[in-house]
């Protein structure tokens, strides 16, 4: 108990570490996912190659490792001087963006091909047809598993404070390094996570009921 | 047929308004659409017939390229048909197509399904396609549904509303692609009437359906298909009373008396 009262000010800045982090690295997650997945559904081959290729990339790979990528090789190769913040929300961003492409994908196949056949034969081009007509139909199906994708994100976000970022996890070792009592640190990190995770699914069920009833 | 081709170059207008010329099409192994040579007037009103898996919803779907072609050619007034993308979509808008499962956007409103398009598309003024869209609504009867989703009307409703939102485009041309095959008999009328009504002011029409009498009492051109082939092309009178080809009279013969 003691440990979470004298050690506030580390476990608060853990805490908001983790929910930035999972925000960023959410955000960019959803961004890069939609694109993908669109390019994924696109008529453009290389686009669809180029689709299927990211999510086969950052899909089979442990995260930890691209996070090794993002520490050792991205600096060298890429873009050198990120901070370790940048490199963590890239890893985890782009990692995630994987899921979310494939459950978003999901969702668009999940709308009739006949609503994409009739706003292509009004004059809608590709784009307005996805955006316009079978994206807010997908929607629906894609909530459930997004909710999931995200909570899966918080506790993927644990890794980066292997790397010496500060968030929640990274609280754990500081405090156990120091010799407090392991179980309690424990608890009390857990109950962080429990927190964030609770808003997520919380967040998503009220999405959830709100497009069903606006349909 | 080579006159049309020889047109086509100096006088678009003059001629066919549609042109086929030697379309194929395979599904696999199936050889959908054989060499098929077919030319729309302005103004005409062809009905295509022929039994199910004749290829006539295939043809239908090549002219506005919702289905590609592995063969041949296709001009609408006088353009061919151009690869996907943006000038497609362009000509797209100006081909209204009326699907057998209606295909109104599920999470618009009517009024909206009329109005998108205007909008999006032509990028017309709103306050200008909400005006266009209920005075469309209105002539085909639908105008007092302006604000229900389409999961709440009939069919017979929905089809008139597909109907409006093609015609919101201002279209040289509408395809109908068995507007009444999905529909209660009961609403089948409603829908015909619309049609026929749309015929008799001079829209070009190329309707796919099963219903004879439509055929006879709007079309200027019975186009009859079987096995992906256009088997007699004749005026209704002429092919009803009098069909010249064997395949045709079997086909009659077994709608006719049932």
């Amino acid at each position: 108990m003691n440990v979470l009262l004298d050690h506030l000010p580390e476990f608060r800045e853990g805490f908001i570490g983790t929910v930035l982090l999972t925000l960023a690295s959410g955000l960019l997650a959803m961004v890069l996912g939609v694109v993908i997945a669109g390019f994924r559904v696109s008529p453009v081959p290389p686009l669809r190659f180029f689709g299927a290729a990211w999510v086969t990339l950052f899909r089979n790979t442990p995260l930890t490792l691209l996070f090794l990528v993002a520490w050792f090789v991205v600096p060298v190769i890429f873009a050198p001087g990120l901070n370790p913040w940048t490199k963590a929300l890239l890893a985890l961003g782009f990692y995630t963006s994987a899921f979310v492409c494939e459950a978003v994908r999901s969702g668009i196949n999940t709308v009739p091909l006949g609503q994409a056949e009739a706003a292509r034969s009004i004059g809608m081009t590709f784009f307005q047809t996805l955006r316009l007509i079978v994206l807010p139909q997908a929607t629906r199906t894609v909530i459930p598993p997004l909710s999931s994708i995200f909570i899966a994100l918080t506790k993927n976000s644990a890794i980066a404070g292997a790397f010496s970022v500060t968030e929640l996890f990274g609280v754990q070792k500081l405090l156990s390094d120091k010799g407090f009592a392991i179980a309690w640190i424990f608890l009390w990190v857990a109950l962080g996570y429990l927190v964030i995770t609770f808003t997520i699914s919380g967040l998503f069920r009220l999405l959830e009921r709100r497009m069903g009833v606006a349909r | 047929m080579t006159e049309v081709s020889v047109a086509k170059d100096t006088a678009p207008a003059a001629d066919g308004l549609v042109v086929l010329k030697n379309v194929n099409k395979h599904f696999g192994a199936l050889h959908v659409l054989q060499d098929i040579d077919l030319t729309i007037a302005r103004g005409e009103v062809v009905v295509v017939i022929g039994p199910s898996g004749s290829g006539k919803s295939t043809l239908c779907r090549t002219i506005n390229r919702l289905e590609t072609i592995d063969s041949g050619d296709i001009s609408i007034d006088g353009r061919p048909l151009p690869q996907e993308g943006k000038e497609l979509a362009r000509l797209r808008a100006d081909v209204g197509m009326v699907f057998q499962s209606f295909n109104l956007f599920a999470h618009k409103t009517v009024l909206e399904n009329v109005m998108l398009g205007q909008v999006k598309v032509r990028k017309a003024d709103k306050k200008a396609a909400e005006e266009k869209a209920r005075a469309l609504l209105d002539r085909v009867g639908v105008g007092t549904q302006a604000d229900k989703y389409p999961a709440q009307l009939s069919g017979g409703q929905q089809q008139r509303v597909a109907i409006a939102r093609a015609l919101a485009m201002d279209p040289k041309v509408m395809l109908f692609d068995e507007p009444t095959s999905a529909l209660d008999p009961e609403m089948i009328n409603e829908v015909l009437d619309v049609m026929q009504q749309l015929a008799r002011d001079g829209m070009t029409m190329v309707v796919v359906t099963h219903e004879m009498g439509f055929a006879r009492s709007a079309a200027n051109r019975v186009v009859f298909m079987a096995d992906g082939r256009i088997v007699e092309e004749a005026a209704p009178e002429q092919f009803f009373s009098n069909p010249r080809s064997d395949r045709a009279k079997d086909f009659l013969s077994k709608i006719l008396h049932h």
